[in-house]
């Protein structure tokens, strides 16, 4: 730690070198998630599993990004919890919208005929 | 034995781990000076980025979970016919493809980069911005098929009228994000074909480029599940 202090090395730490097939493998998974999703729709998956279904493929693809194609499983700890731990508090904005629309929606049903 | 080792060795990364967080936040430096500076603002713009679509997504959620109407069925709006069958969301995959196919070659072109290989960088990455601007050619025709029909960010024939205004915002900001970025891969993938980079040998700016890159997709993996499937 000391001596991380005091010398300090401005050049980054890491270049990014990865095999070629790790690339194309996450370009594979990629397209075959792709396609999962767009068969929940192509099959009319009802229900509660249409959600579920395409939560999990959506979130797969997403962290298959960021990790990967982006590098974040190889950044610095510090900058992977710059970037992916404020937009947590996101799910209080969705939880505090879910409620108004739920107040919005009985509004207009009561109050306005179903109108607006 | 070899099971707690193996235990003891996650351990002493973990806590190591912790410490270099703490040591890059105390080190009364630059906290990310072990990140190249432009990677590090181009998180940051990301981030913020991230906020912004997602108070469109958050918006659309309120919107159409507070409509009265029924919401438009997006499977059949988004619909083409193709020899006389209508396939459901068919353009929409199509453009998911091209995008996904986008990001494999932009993460390919990062990786020629750092291997200083400048053709297969630039061509990969003119590749690229041809996939983005496939894109937006489609888009422009899904925009024009559907105001054909009669969507308007205030109305359409098919039921509540908050669809349009929904699918104009955000359709229509993630589209100028891949504008905006087959500029920026135009403008990245010259400079690498003239040898810029490889005067002082540092392909930073094109996994920069990609990172921005690679986040349009991103969105797009969002705005795909949450507005044309859900």
């Amino acid at each position: 730690m000391e001596q991380d202090i005091s010398t300090a090395p401005v050049v980054p730490d890491s270049t990014q070198h990865h095999p070629t097939g790790l690339y194309l493998k996450i370009w594979g998974y990629l397209f075959l998630l792709s396609t999962l999703s767009y068969m929940v729709d192509y099959f009319h998956i009802q229900g509660i599993m249409r959600p579920t279904l395409i939560v999990i493929f959506m979130l797969l693809k997403a962290g298959l990004i960021v990790s990967i194609f982006m590098h974040m499983a190889w950044e610095r700890l510090s900058l992977i919890y710059a970037i992916l731990v404020p937009p947590l508090v996101l799910i209080v904005l969705v939880g505090i919208m879910s409620i108004e629309s739920d107040y919005v929606f009985w509004t207009r049903a009561i109050f306005q005929g179903g109108e607006g | 034995m070899s099971h707690m080792m193996m235990e003891s060795e996650e351990h002493r990364e973990a806590t190591q781990a912790m410490r270099d967080i703490a040591g890059d936040w105390s080190a009364d430096q630059e906290v990310f000076r072990h990140t190249h500076w432009g990677k590090a603002m181009m998180w940051f713009f990301l981030l913020s980025d991230t906020f912004i679509f997602s108070c469109f997504l958050t918006a659309y959620m309120t919107m159409r979970s507070s409509a009265t109407l029924p919401w438009p069925n997006t499977a059949e709006v988004f619909a083409l016919t193709i020899g006389g069958q209508p396939i459901p969301l068919i353009l929409i995959a199509i453009m998911t493809f091209v995008l996904i196919s986008s990001s494999g070659t932009m993460a390919m072109a990062v990786n020629f980069g750092y291997r200083l290989d400048r053709r297969k960088t630039a061509a990969l990455m003119f590749t690229t911005a041809a996939f983005g601007a496939a894109f937006v050619g489609m888009q422009a025709f899904e925009w024009t098929k559907l105001i054909g029909e009669g969507v308007r960010p205030w109305g359409n024939p098919w039921g509540a009228p908050q669809f349009g205004a929904s699918f104009f915002m955000i359709t229509g900001f993630h589209g100028l994000h891949v504008s905006c970025g087959v500029i920026l891969l135009l403008i990245v993938a010259s400079k690498v074909l003239r040898g810029d980079y490889d005067r002082t040998g540092d392909y930073s700016a094109v996994e920069i480029a990609g990172l921005y890159w690679h986040f349009v997709d991103l969105v797009w993996v969002f705005i795909f599940a949450f507005f044309y499937l859900w």
